[in-house]
């Protein structure tokens, strides 16, 4: 149809995105689909209560393993009205910001391929919860998020559908707008 | 052992589009037909299918439509007269009841083994069309044994189906078709919803295919698509043919009463996992749509022909529930039967020359398939032009090709 419009690079557009770099990669990727399967990996240590401490660093991909020059850590832990110490945001929180982030950073990836530029993005997140599950209280209850909401406020040269579009491309193309919304299989084990 | 310049697999309209022309340029040719003329369409559509473009839309090489009705749509039969007269009308040599089975390279072009004789040709045409598999998700091992499964070429009418509840999957125009039918006799009807592609019957007084073919939109090339193995997959326009000229989409289904859910994406204990994506899949398709209505009507007020159409609406957004249904038991018994409505592919299994990618599919451009010379194949998605599926397109891609396959035959000789 007509997808296409509005999908010129434009020379002045610079969200700070590299859109011929990912295209190449498409392509490339598209040749070697070998070269396409990543392994994404974090490691975690309890240190006391529930406050946990994740480190992130090499993944597999490009038929290899890739190293960063330094090691990220991500803190978590439950705050007081759970008697815990609060040290840092729960892992549903953490949920909420990681698909925050990759609807965020798709947003300015669509944009500069559609060569809108943008002003400001900003997403705010609520996910519901009814402690009832995980508190083994009612068993038709679930565990997780009832329901996730995200607002967006953008700031672009664009017109509200063109904003929309962005919006509605970067949740199909979001790995972890996937892995919300649908089933994936999670192998558990111990040593 | 026959000889012959070309062969021509299929005597669908790809095929004999293709004969036109290789009569037309003296080329001496054969079609391959293991049924009758129009095969597909006489046996593997369901009852009630009509085509989702107007009469005056089946356009061929020297042939076209000429009854009362151009705004009507064929049923099966009027296609099946259609494609049987224009077989005659251009003298198509065709083979009926004569079923290939295997192309293998030869010193000179190919071999075509059918179970009525082999034939030697330098040059070879697949014309055996782009639906001849239904296409099956893998997640339809996981269904309950209780549960029947079908697909839209084993489905006729709701007759054939047992009493009780339809999960029909995919919401392109065949799913919503046979969602609407199924639901029209009764039965409950759930739909799973994922990548669609929404458009209305009628816009601004006229048919949508008709805006799509003045505006240009059917005839934009292959090469000129900025990602053409995306272009290439995109599902089927969300259309029925009706005398009603009515308009089908998730909002009429959900006024028949269809229950609308997200796309299947898993079977896992006997219950039916749907994803979380529904409002987002509806949001792509509504924003698509109106990005064409935007374009139509920029080129009305472009040609300055504001006066002679209504004036340009938007139609209302796709409705979806507040919170959407994730799962469905499939042991409670209230869904009978599974309908998968998930696209359709060709089969080549029969073609023994190594011309596949990794998924497949047949490596070409623009219809001439690399790795094997002169080796064209027709009718797929998007082959050429976003026509080149349609009865309207095979003209136009036929001609090119013809051309490339003659330029090919002098060069051989000279």
């Amino acid at each position: 149809m007509t997808s296409n419009t509005a999908q010129s690079t434009s020379a002045e557009v610079n969200n700070g995105v590299n859109v011929e770099a990912l295209i190449g990669a498409r392509e490339a990727l598209e040749a070697a689909p070998e070269a396409a399967q990543f392994k994404w990996r974090a490691a975690c240590e309890w240190v006391n209560g529930t406050h946990s401490r994740s480190t992130v660093n090499g993944f597999f991909g490009l038929g290899e393993e890739q190293a960063r020059g330094r090691t990220f850590t991500v803190e978590a832990d439950h705050p007081e009205v759970f008697a815990s110490e609060d040290h840092a945001a729960t892992p549903v929180e953490i949920v909420l910001s990681g698909l925050a982030s990759c609807l965020v950073a798709g947003v300015a990836a669509v944009a500069q391929h559609r060569g809108i530029q943008l002003r400001s993005v900003k997403a705010t997140l609520e996910g519901d919860m009814d402690l009832q599950g995980i508190l083994g209280i009612d068993d038709e209850v679930r565990n997780g998020f009832g329901a996730i909401r995200v607002n967006f406020d953008i700031d672009a040269d664009a017109s509200e559908d063109d904003i929309k579009a962005l919006v509605a491309q970067s949740q199909k193309r979001s790995a972890v707008f996937d892995i919300v919304t649908n089933p994936t299989n999670v192998f558990v084990t111990v040593n | 052992m026959n000889d012959t310049t070309t062969v021509i697999i299929g005597a669908g309209q790809s095929g004999l589009a293709f004969s036109k022309q290789l009569a037309d340029r003296s080329i001496d040719h054969v079609l391959i037909e293991r049924g009758e003329v129009a095969n597909a369409w006489r046996t593997e559509r369901w009852d009630s299918l009509r085509l989702l473009t107007p009469n005056w839309q089946s356009r061929l090489p020297g042939y076209a439509y000429t009854g009362d009705d151009p705004d009507g749509y064929m049923d099966m039969p009027a296609v099946i007269r259609f494609l049987q007269g224009y077989a005659e009308v251009i003298g198509a040599p065709v083979q009926t009841g004569t079923t290939v089975t295997s192309v293998r390279r030869s010193d000179a072009g190919y071999i075509v083994s059918t179970d009525r004789g082999d034939w030697r040709c330098p040059t070879l045409v697949l014309a055996n069309g782009a639906c001849n598999l239904a296409k099956v998700p893998q997640v339809a091992e996981a269904l309950p044994p209780s549960i029947a499964s079908m697909t839209p070429m084993q489905y006729r009418n709701p007759d054939h189906l047992e009493d009780g509840g339809v999960m029909v999957v995919g919401a392109s125009a065949t799913g919503i078709q046979l969602a609407q039918e199924v639901r029209a006799s009764g039965r409950p009807v759930m739909l799973s919803v994922g990548e669609h592609v929404r458009v209305p019957r009628l816009y601004r007084g006229r048919d949508i295919k008709w805006w799509m073919d003045i505006t240009g939109v059917m005839d934009m090339p292959y090469t000129e698509v900025d990602n053409l193995n995306r272009a290439r997959r995109v599902p089927s326009l969300q259309l029925v043919g009706t005398s009603e000229r009515a308009t089908l989409d998730l909002n009429a289904l959900r006024a028949d009463g269809i229950e609308i859910v997200g796309r299947l994406a898993g079977l896992r204990d006997g219950k039916a996992q749907f994803s979380g994506s529904l409002k987002n899949q509806c949001a792509l398709a509504d924003l698509k749509m109106n990005r064409l209505l935007d374009s139509i009507d920029e080129w009305v007020s472009d040609n300055g022909r504001d006066g002679e159409f209504e004036p340009p609406h938007r139609f209302e957004p796709t409705r979806v529930d507040a919170e959407p249904r994730l799962t469905k038991d499939l042991t409670d018994g209230s869904i009978k039967t599974v309908v998968w409505a998930t696209g359709y592919r060709p089969d080549y299994s029969w073609l023994e020359v190594p011309v596949f990618d990794r998924k497949g599919r047949i490596r070409h451009d623009g219809g001439v398939v690399m790795d094997a010379p002169a080796m064209y194949v027709m009718g797929l998605p998007f082959l050429r032009r976003r026509k080149s599926s349609f009865i309207d397109g095979v003209g136009d891609d036929a001609r090119d090709l013809a051309d490339h396959l003659c330029a090919g035959l002098h060069k051989a000789a000279a």
